[in-house]
Formats: structure tokens, sequence, C-alpha cells
């Protein structure tokens, strides 16, 4: 097959650039200062600020996504009802959402003077520059990647597998929760790792909804753009801890989908 | 006793059955592809609805469309056999047998899925995951898991189909001892009758919804109603007119030529049906000295070798199929483009009026 030897170079060329371009800059943020540098950067006060607020937000976030957005797509892969389609096009709709135009929605619709500003001021709760504020927006923006992935992990399954449950006594809760759930629970994992990813990186819709309050809404991507014009080495540690925690989530969603990190996963 | 009565339509197919099963009786529903066997099934376990109709059990209502009734799947304690089997891959097989024993009390439920399993010789296995099992292991602990809800009915979706041929007749044993046991009704379907008349005490034949013909498998394959029956049972269907013939004997001109003669009575369209192994085949030119009065020149256009048996394909003007002693079909030396006499009796000939 010598005719397309040229043909395999052009592919082995585009992925080399492919592979390049996208990992550069990421090797570039743990060698432009070095790790001596990097480390004693993070003894900045707000920088560990920063990260546990982020944290301790995504993981609020991912609790409520994870208990709504459970049930919420069961319902979605299993039953068929009117208006189902219209469902799964609205809950996907955040994922094409700018997130800035994210922000000044839930400006709108649950800030002072929006849509359910009323009604969430005489709940007692404050969103808008407050971290409550940092995890309605985060679980907005991150919710539809678990919903979807969910939906799909459960759309999957054998129906037999739950219609066995059902005739060996399972009423439809238990066989969700004994079921359902643990035969779906690698894409579940998957769809969590990628929602806490999202949120992770979660910059637009946080900075226009609650702000950037050092200790209280400044998460650390936005720690990282304030650090940005004074102290760049400061920066480039903030990035690197978020390049490491992102990595981690990737490699738990591999792990936990079973497949190969290391060597030829085509199969 | 089990007793369904049930209309409702799939699709384009208007299903319309009633079927009654005995106390230890096992009852067939066989049927072609797409005839509506395994709706009816899950019309009995709860698992689908119906447009109207009844199912009862033991004297309990479970389904009832004109009173409203309708029994949720987990309430009508059916052992369903599922023809993927359905085990649970993130349980171990105790816990799976365990799954359905909810009258047990916990610390007694691995000993009673223990003695379950091992009735099924998978005892050893108890605290593997099914993933790891053949499909006939597969069928055991999916038989066992069943079993151990005490059902009150058997419902069993094509048992034996996922099973490779070797693992067959072991599993048919094994089911027919249970059902023996178990003391409860059994309706089965299968789109094969071989293993309906293997399993089952009596079948009924369902085509495009309706069943067509019940009775005990011999008496569906030495009687069949129809053209359709007789071609599910096996038979070899040639289509033909019918007339009276001499000595009260009936005579069909074959469509595309050919004559047979039949000890049953018709008159104009019929469906003549005779089992292959009721054929004989003598090499063309011989005299033909026995007493079978049909005869019908063919061609040889396949030799399928079946255990000790042969089964060997003719082209005629309507096929035919004849079933030999692999020492039968040695002998004539037969393979394809041999010109053959295929031979019967006009007692085995079956006349079914279109």
């Amino acid at each position: 097959m010598t005719g397309g030897r040229w043909f395999t170079a052009v592919l082995v060329a585009s992925l080399g650039v492919a592979m390049v371009f996208l990992t550069m800059p990421l090797v570039a943020i743990f060698v432009d200062a070095g790790p001596g540098e990097l480390i004693s950067s993070l003894d900045d006060p707000g920088a560990l600020a920063a990260l546990r607020l982020s944290l301790e937000t995504t993981a609020i976030a991912l609790a409520l996504i994870l208990v709504i957005g459970t049930p919420a797509a069961w319902l979605l892969a299993t039953r068929s009802f009117p208006g189902r389609s219209l469902a799964i096009t609205l809950v996907e709709l955040p994922l094409v959402v700018p997130p800035a135009v994210a922000g000044i929605g839930l400006l709108a619709a649950v800030g002072p003077g929006g849509l359910l500003g009323d009604a969430v001021a005489s709940a007692g709760l404050e969103l808008v520059f407050q971290t409550t504020g940092v995890v309605v927006a985060l679980t907005f923006v991150a919710s539809p990647f678990y919903i979807r992935q969910a939906q799909a992990a459960f759309g999957a399954l054998e129906p037999s597998l739950m219609e066995a449950s059902r005739t060996l006594g399972a009423g439809e809760a238990r066989t969700f929760a004994r079921i359902a759930v643990p035969n779906a629970l690698p894409g579940l994992l998957a769809g969590a790792a990628l929602a806490w990813g999202r949120a992770l990186g979660e910059f637009g819709a946080t900075l226009v909804f609650a702000g950037s309050l050092g200790g209280v809404t400044q998460t650390a991507p936005l720690a990282i753009y304030e650090r940005l014009a004074g102290d760049f080495t400061a920066a480039l540690a903030l990035s690197a801890v978020l390049v490491a925690a992102s990595a981690a989530i990737l490699l738990g969603v591999k792990l936990a989908s079973g497949v190969r990190v290391l060597g030829d996963a085509r199969a | 006793m089990l007793a369904l009565d049930v209309r409702t339509t799939v699709g384009a197919l208007g299903l319309d059955v009633r079927v009654e099963v005995e106390a230890g009786e096992c009852l067939a529903v066989a049927g072609p592809s797409g005839a509506g066997k395994t709706t009816l099934l899950r019309i009995a376990a709860g698992l689908r609805g119906a447009d109207r109709g009844r199912v009862e059990c033991g004297g309990e209502v479970w389904l009832d469309t004109a009173s409203g009734v309708s029994l949720a799947p987990e309430r009508r304690r059916v052992g369903y056999l599922f023809q993927d089997y359905a085990l649970f891959a993130n349980l171990s097989l105790w816990r799976n047998v365990a799954f359905g024993m909810d009258g047990v009390p916990r610390a007694q439920r691995r000993e009673r899925a223990l003695a379950l399993l091992d009735r099924f010789a998978m005892a050893a296995r108890a605290d593997s995951r099914p993933g790891a099992l053949s499909g006939g292991e597969r069928q055991r602990v999916a038989l066992a898991r069943a079993l151990a809800r005490r059902p009150r009915a058997l419902l069993l979706d094509e048992p034996l189909s996922a099973l490779d041929s070797r693992t067959r007749a072991g599993a048919a044993r094994e089911l027919m001892a249970l059902m023996g046991e178990a003391e409860v009704p059994a309706l089965l379907v299968t789109h094969d009758f071989g293993e309906a008349a293997l399993l089952a005490d009596r079948v009924a034949v369902i085509d495009e919804g309706r069943v067509v013909q019940a009775g005990t498998p011999a008496d569906l394959a030495g009687a069949p109603a129809s053209a359709f029956v007789a071609d599910f049972t096996g038979a070899v269907v040639l289509h033909g007119v019918a007339r009276h013939g001499d000595g009260g004997l009936t005579e069909v001109q074959l469509d595309g030529g050919g004559r047979v003669t039949s000890t049953d009575t018709a008159e104009g369209r019929v469906a003549v049906s005779v089992h292959p192994w009721e054929i004989e085949l003598e090499p063309a030119g011989a005299a033909g000295a026995g007493s079978a009065r049909n005869r019908v020149a063919a061609t040889v256009a396949a030799v399928t070798p079946l255990g000790n048996r042969t089964r060997v394909a003719l082209l005629a003007p309507q096929p035919l199929t004849a079933e030999l002693s692999r020492a039968a079909a040695d002998q004539l030396a037969l393979g394809a483009g041999v010109a053959v006499v295929a031979v019967w009796k006009a007692t085995a000939t079956r006349l079914v009026s279109l």
C-alpha cells in the first residue's frame, strides 16, 4: 500500500500539530517559572482562599447536581411524555449559552429586582456577591454536562434489567436505587467528573452574577485573572494547581469508564 | 390456573389471544417472530398494559380493564425468565438469587440462595459476578432467581434460544424437571416448534396476533388445521387442487405439475402437507415396487447431515424436503444435481382446504 504513504504522513503530521498545540500551554505553565517559585507563590493567603472557595463551591454544586440531576436524567431516559424532546433541549441549552450571558440571565432571574428576586429575598437568600451565588452560577453551567451523560448512561441499560427487578418484587424506587444506578455507575461518574471539571473552570457566569470578592466569591479562575496584571508567577502557580486538578479529574473519568489510559486504547 | 384473555395493538399488529394454563401444566405459545408472543408474556407479568382484557392467576385478578384493576409487576409474583436472562451485573450470583426474597428474613437469604444455586449446580460460584458465566450457566442462575420468589406462575421467554446446540439438551432437561416440580402454571413462548414440542404439554400456535390452533404437539404435527401450522411444525407444504379420485382417495393436481393422492377428503384448492421423515428417495428410473402411491420426480439441491440423519432439499415444481437415515443417504450416493424420485404414502399426506 505504498500509494497511501503520503496520506499516512498527512495524518501523522496533523496529529502531531494538534498534540503540540494542545499540550504546549499546559506544559508551559509548569516550566515557565520553575517548581520552587510556583510553590512559594502559593503561600499567598488570597490564593489559598481562592482554591479553598473553588473546592467548596464546586463540591456543593456537584452535590446539588447529583441529587437533582440523577432522578431527572432517569425520567428523561426511561419515560416518554409529551414535551420530552423539548425538556431535553432546554436542559442542554446552558451548554451553548455564553457564560457571561448565563450570568446576566441569572441576575435577571434571581438578582435583586429580577423575575424571582423578591421571592429569593423573602426566602432569606442573598445570592449576588455572595458565596451562595457562586454555587448557583456553577450549578447552572455545569448541570447539563451531568444530566446529558447520566441520561445516556441510563438509556444504554438493557430494559430487561429493570423489568427483571420489577418481576422480582422491587418497586420503581428500589429498582432505580438498586439496579439502575449501580449498573449505570461508570457513566454517572464520568458525567459527574465532566460537570465538576466545568464547574472548576467556571469564570464568566460567576464574575457577572457573583462578582470577584476575595474570600467570598473569588474562585481560583477569578483569582488567576486578578493576579494576571500584577503578579504573573502567582497566576501561573494557581493555574498549575487547576491543571493538576483537571488532569486528575480526566484520569478519574477514564478509569471509571474502564478506558486504558496508556498503551493502545483503541480496543 | 393462569388465564389470559387480552386484546391490544402492538404497532400494526392486533393481538387477540385467550389461553388458559392449569397448575403444573406448561403451555407453549409458538409462532414466528412478530406474532405478538413476547407482548403476551409482558402483559401477563404487568410489564405492559392491554387495551382490553383480563389476567387471572390462582383466583387472583391481576388485570381487568373492565373494572380498572391492574396490579404492578412487583405485586404479581411471577417467575419471569427473560430471553437475555437479565442477570444483575452489579450483584454476585447469590445476591441475584436473593433479590426477590422479600418475605425471607435477611439472615436466611444467603443460605436459601445457596440452596437454590446448588439445585442448579451453581453454588460453587455463588460469590462471583454474572459477567464471567456462559450462556447455560446464566440460564441456570436466572431460573434459580425466578424460583426464589416462590412464583405463582412461570413465564418463560424463548428459554433455549440463547443457548448453543450443545448446551440446549441439558438445559431443556433441567427446565422440564423444574416445571414438573414447581406445580404452578408455566407459559412459555418460542418461535421454534421443536422447542415447544420438547418442553410443553400443549402448544398454541399463534400467527399475526391470534391463536390459529392449539393442542398437544403430536396433534398439531399430525393434523395441522392450516398450511401455516403445517409449515410451522416443519412439514413440507405443497399447493394444488383436490378432487375425488379412485378407491375413495383424494387426488391433488399440484401447482406446476405432478399429482399426489391422500386418504384425507377435500375438494378445491388445498395445501398438502407431509413430514420430511415420511418421504423416501429412490434413484430416478427405479421400478417403484412399493405400496407408496405418491411419486414426484425431483433433483437434489442440497444434502445436510444432522447427526445420524440427513436432510435432503429437493428441487421439484414445488420444493420438497426429505429426511433419511445417514446410512440410507450414503447408500444412494446423494449429491447436488442427482435425479431422484420422492416417494410417500397417501396415508401420510394431510390435506387442508384453503
